[in-house]
């Protein structure tokens, strides 16, 4: 038994009695989310960690993920990102750059008509695939883009 | 300290298109300052909330990994001109920020 596996028991309990707290009506979901900021899976290293640390093992690639980045970023440290999903009853975009230290870079959880589309400006060590996950109908889609950093944007 | 925050929020058909300038450093931690040569320590925006008249609309979590004076931009659906939009974020030292705009 290694201190790995016991943190991830210990982080898979906290969220359980999270969900059913929420499940019971106690919490409502959304509060949960506003005061809560996923330290896992922000610390997560590589992207199928990041994945497991955000519960999208397994996301499906998807054609209606549309990432609009730069082929090549003249600057590592402003990198434009849009993510647009037109998957029905997308409830969540989550962004994950593949070579950065950490990948998970931010999830958005979208609400009462929010659209499937999140615009924001993200940093990139060097070149990486930019990966967009997708949460609808409690199902994750995912695709990914490469974008060609010639100055990196993190350290320096 | 916390600097003011710029919002537009603009009707497109039946949805908002809402824009956010955040005023943050979005220190990423890994940084050496220069003169000293020590890590400059963490600090960036963890968590954002979007409020369309009061219902919300968005919730980010961001990491180290979100651009200085970070952008974010989304649509909601079913927004009418008048429509209050208010944006807040807290950052890892806890300091607050919080902004209010009209759709128009």
């Amino acid at each position: 038994m290694n201190s790995k596996r016991r943190s991830f028991l210990k982080t898979a309990g906290t969220a359980g009695s999270v969900a059913i707290a929420a499940a019971a009506g106690l919490i409502k979901p959304t509060e949960v989310l506003a005061v809560e900021w996923n330290k896992n899976a922000f610390a997560a290293k590589g992207v199928p960690d990041a994945l497991k640390a955000v519960g999208a093992v397994g996301a499906a690639d998807s054609k209606d993920i549309l990432i609009k980045a730069p082929d090549i970023a003249e600057n590592g440290a402003v990198v434009p990102i849009e993510v647009t999903s037109k998957i029905a009853g997308t409830s969540a975009i989550m962004l994950m750059v593949e070579k950065n230290a950490s990948p998970l870079t931010a999830d958005f959880n979208l609400s009462n008509g929010a659209e499937g589309y999140v615009s924001t400006r993200i940093k990139m060590g060097q070149t990486s695939n930019v990966r967009a996950v997708v949460k609808a109908g409690g199902k994750y889609y995912t695709t990914t883009k490469e974008v060609k950093v010639t100055i990196g944007g993190c350290g320096g | 300290m916390a600097e003011p925050m710029k919002i537009r929020a603009t009707l497109e058909g039946d949805a908002a298109n809402i824009k956010v300038l955040m005023n943050h450093v979005m220190e990423t931690g890994q940084r050496k300052d220069a003169k000293t040569g020590q890590l400059v320590p963490a600090h960036f925006i963890q968590t954002v909330v979007a409020n369309l008249n009061g219902k919300v609309v968005l919730e980010a979590q961001w990491s180290q990994a979100v651009s200085k004076n970070p952008f974010l931009g989304f649509k909601v659906k079913g927004a009418k001109a008048g429509d209050k939009v208010n944006i807040s974020w807290v950052d890892n030292k806890g300091e607050k920020n919080s902004a209010d705009a009209t759709v128009s």
